[in-house]
């Protein structure tokens, strides 16, 4: 192991220099690898498109409004997530072994990592930076409820609060409550409503007008 | 390794910070660095874990400092030219080698998607046995390895319940450093909030945490 990265000396300059020195490095870093014969440009762009447009929570948003109006899917994603979820055509990277868990009035769950990054790809996209930095790694497990009062989620006391801690190759999709007053909504009426927030389980689902953080 | 990017309960690292609308990534060179980094993956010379670790031995005062793509370039920097496919001559100079041979891309645009749609699973279809059964009260060692393990320190020496079994895979702290993959089960192991943190968390929380039969010992 050594200290002596290419980056240090971007210490010197702050963070000014940091994004353009690294955009510089990482580009002739992948002129090099094109030119070596080792990566393809082409499969680098479908990459890139493919979590740029194609992956991201309204995939996950899917699963939910669906288990919200068919009793019988959720049951299947409750037991077999994995299944479930790629019967709407999702799945892959990253959420190779799903697991789905419950939000009911009396039980919240929340999904960190706080080794690393841990979070369903396919269902979610690729994490928001807030998930990734140190100061929602380090209180989510020690500190449940302030960190859903940082999101603006007061929990009461006799709601009962299960904190994922994505430490292995599972990863975890939250499944929020339907909010009330939404009752006469089809799945596509349904799954517009149903947040990125919500299936980390740092939020709940909330109808327009309530005012929620989307 | 008792590093720092083992975060949990750890205090004062400052508000989260809340992004509205927050772009995929915040600038070109991330999205260019996270494909790099799946296509070289391709070449399967390395795996997950042993990524995980070289990022995890990015000087802790890096690792605090960095964003997460700046975190990822610098551990990526280390193990490419480890992989045999790069020299370190090659990327300080951003040329290639010329009596280095070319070769064809591990990783194609039509290869690409299939990555995407079926991932790399690490579960393994072996009939290995399970040392534990759900309901089971358990502990987590008290072990503290200088090399990657995914035994968070928070949990280390606390009673849990095995909550459910997930069935078998790789085992990290081994994978990492390429002895093996030492499949085994891994375990939602429920730890009561109040037994993490003491009489300061609410009665009725609790975390899981997965964990491997390797991590774990009766209690």
């Amino acid at each position: 192991m050594t200290g002596d990265h290419e980056h240090s000396h971007s210490h010197n300059h702050e963070h000014q220099t940091v994004p353009s020195d690294f955009a510089l490095r990482v580009k002739s870093l992948e002129s090099l690898l094109v030119e070596k014969g080792l990566v393809d440009r082409a499969a680098l762009d479908a990459l890139v498109d493919a979590y740029e447009h194609k992956i991201g929570p309204r995939n996950g948003a899917r699963v939910v409004a669906r288990a919200w109006t068919d009793a019988a899917y959720k049951q299947r994603l409750l037991t077999s997530a994995d299944a479930a979820i790629a019967e709407l055509g999702y799945g892959g990277m990253q959420g190779e072994h799903m697991v789905v868990v419950e939000n009911t009035p009396k039980i919240h769950n929340m999904v960190v990592c706080t080794l690393c990054s841990c979070y369903p790809w396919p269902v979610l996209g690729l994490p928001p930076v807030w998930y990734k930095s140190a100061p929602y790694r380090s209180r989510a497990v020690l500190d449940p409820r302030g960190v859903l009062r940082e999101f603006g989620l007061n929990l009461p006391d006799d709601v009962e609060v299960r904190v994922w801690d994505s430490t292995a190759e599972v990863r975890y999709l939250v499944l929020p409550e339907r909010p009330r007053g939404t009752e006469k909504m089809s799945e596509d009426e349904l799954a517009p409503l149903i947040t990125r927030d919500s299936m980390v389980g740092v939020a709940k689902v909330t109808l327009p007008h309530e005012g929620g953080r989307a | 390794m008792n590093g720092v990017h083992d975060m949990g309960g750890m205090h004062d690292m400052g508000p989260i910070e809340y992004e509205k609308d927050e772009p995929v990534f915040h600038a070109a060179w991330e999205a260019r660095l996270f494909a790099l980094r799946r296509a070289m993956g391709a070449w399967r010379k390395w795996n997950i874990d042993a990524t995980r670790y070289q990022v995890e031995m990015v000087p802790p005062a890096d690792y605090l400092e960095l964003s997460y793509y700046a975190r990822q370039f610098v551990a990526f920097l280390e193990m490419l030219p480890k992989s045999g496919l790069v020299s370190k001559a090659e990327i300080e100079n951003a040329t290639p080698d010329p009596k280095q041979p070319t070769a064809t891309p591990a990783l194609t645009a039509d290869n690409a998607a299939q990555l995407v749609a079926k991932g790399i699973p690490t579960s393994r279809d072996l009939p290995v046995s399970a040392r534990f059964v759900v309901g089971q009260q358990v502990r987590a060692r008290n072990m503290h390895p200088a090399g990657h393990t995914r035994l968070p320190r928070y949990t280390r020496g606390k009673r849990g319940t095995i909550d459910r079994d997930h069935g078998v895979f790789v085992f990290p702290d081994t994978n990492a450093h390429f002895l093996g993959e030492k499949p085994q089960h891994v375990y939602s192991v429920r730890f009561s909030a109040r037994e993490l943190w003491g009489e300061q968390a609410a009665a009725q929380d609790s975390v899981y945490v997965d964990l491997w039969d390797d991590y774990l010992e009766p209690a």
